[in-house]
């Protein structure tokens, strides 16, 4: 069906129920309930899990393993395995000690061939990243935890834009990984569907409460040429959809505790909501690539 | 080295000036909405400032320029740290860097 802005509000109010919305060529084109299968030749789906914070223990969430546990089990109830997952990061609550291990072992549990990580600024505040680099970062840009991959004519580039985080109190990517990431899009032709993923959002989300990168618009800079832009974040523990030009703006879900909508409380941090409404403000994400199209269709799944 | 204790009392109905000419007073130094309370304060050399964490979220005392860094500080936890030479210091939270605040030490 097409769908016209108004129909895009009614499929953002069905963010937090599991809806679908579809992308054709960086435009929202079409908007269905999360029932439909990965059934055309040639699509593939993955899935992104984020913001698990193994180790938090606070009266917005007491058992952030069981909802990890839940979040996952959603992930291996889905229709087809995803190819792979994401996780955007904030693994542990402040690097508790064992969360690595913890969150390790909990996600061999999950129906996929491969996982890709980026840290989130709670896996690396105390070590400036060294325990998650050497455990997570293998296969990346020099250990360095940024890095690019093809999956079947889709392009991805994790970003870590946590390493540089305190001179204006935003997210940072850095001139190194900026000059790498130029380089690294610079061979493609503009018709590459691309998926970009940080912790920290790319876009201006909040600045006042650090919910943005510093210089994440030149690396949007970077995308403007390509028809089709899919970016993933997590870090603010809500779903948010936003699209600007090419670009579409896909905010995530945490596994562990919701933080309220951007000014909505004196300060971000953890949201205590009754019993019985957590789950439903927890979960997963599942994208579905279709072949040919350049469609990528974003389906947010609550625990509940 | 004597050490002393110091707070903010109530927060936000004191200046800093005034904060710090009740120094002498033991009290903590408050955590609350993502802030540093009161932001600035002055104490006396050899000074042992408490900060308490007041908020859901956990935060850090970490100096901008290396001097010193509490771990996690985790909610209604505390960090203590004795000044023993004077000058302005400058600290912010770790995980949340939007937050600044400074000690001066006289």
């Amino acid at each position: 069906m097409e769908v016209n802005r108004r129909g895009f509000m009614q499929c953002m109010a069905w963010a937090g129920t599991g809806v679908l919305w579809t992308v054709t060529g960086g435009v929202l084109s079409s908007c269905t309930m999360a029932s439909s299968s990965t059934s055309a030749a040639g699509s593939f789906s993955f899935a992104q899990i984020s913001d698990t914070h193994i180790g938090f223990n606070g009266p917005a969430n007491r058992d952030s393993m069981a909802t990890l546990a839940a979040a996952i089990a959603r992930i291996n109830a889905l229709p087809e395995p995803p190819a792979f997952v994401l996780h955007t990061g904030d693994l542990s609550h402040t690097q508790k000690a064992g969360a690595f291990d913890t969150v390790n072992e909990a996600l061999k549990g999950v129906r996929t061939e491969r996982m890709f990580f980026i840290p989130g600024e709670h896996d690396v505040f105390g070590d400036g990243g060294k325990e998650y680099l050497a455990r997570f970062a293998t296969g990346t840009v020099g250990g360095r935890g940024w890095r690019s991959f093809e999956y079947r004519g889709v392009h991805f580039v994790g970003l870590v834009n946590v390493l540089q985080y305190k001179a204006d109190g935003l997210g940072n990517l850095g001139r190194e990984q900026l000059e790498w990431l130029e380089k690294d899009l610079a061979p493609l032709g503009a018709s590459t569907p691309i998926v970009v993923y940080s912790h920290v959002p790319l876009w201006a989300v909040y600045p006042q409460w650090g919910w943005a990168t510093g210089d994440g618009a030149q690396a949007l800079g970077y995308l403007k040429r390509f028809g089709s832009v899919t970016a993933l974040n997590g870090h603010i523990h809500q779903v948010i959809h936003k699209v600007e030009g090419n670009i579409n703006f896909h905010s995530a879900m945490s596994t562990a505790f919701p933080q309220p909508a951007p000014g909505g409380a004196p300060s971000p941090g953890p949201m205590r909501v009754a019993d019985d409404q957590l789950r439903k403000l927890l979960g997963v994400r599942e994208v579905r690539y279709v072949e040919g199209g350049g469609t990528l269709a974003v389906v947010n799944t609550p625990l509940a | 080295m004597k050490l002393r204790s110091i707070v903010a009392l109530g927060v936000g109905l004191i200046s800093a000036a005034a904060w710090a000419a009740t120094a002498a007073t033991p009290q903590p130094l408050d955590i609350l909405h993502h802030k540093y309370l009161p932001p600035a304060v002055t104490v006396p050399k050899g000074t042992t400032v408490t900060w308490v964490n007041h908020d859901e979220d956990t935060h850090t005392v970490t100096s901008a320029n290396g001097l010193f860094a509490s771990a996690a500080i985790e909610p209604e936890q505390t960090f203590t740290h004795t000044f023993s030479e004077p000058g302005t210091y400058a600290y912010f939270c770790a995980l949340h860097p939007l937050m600044k605040a400074t000690i001066t030490v006289e």
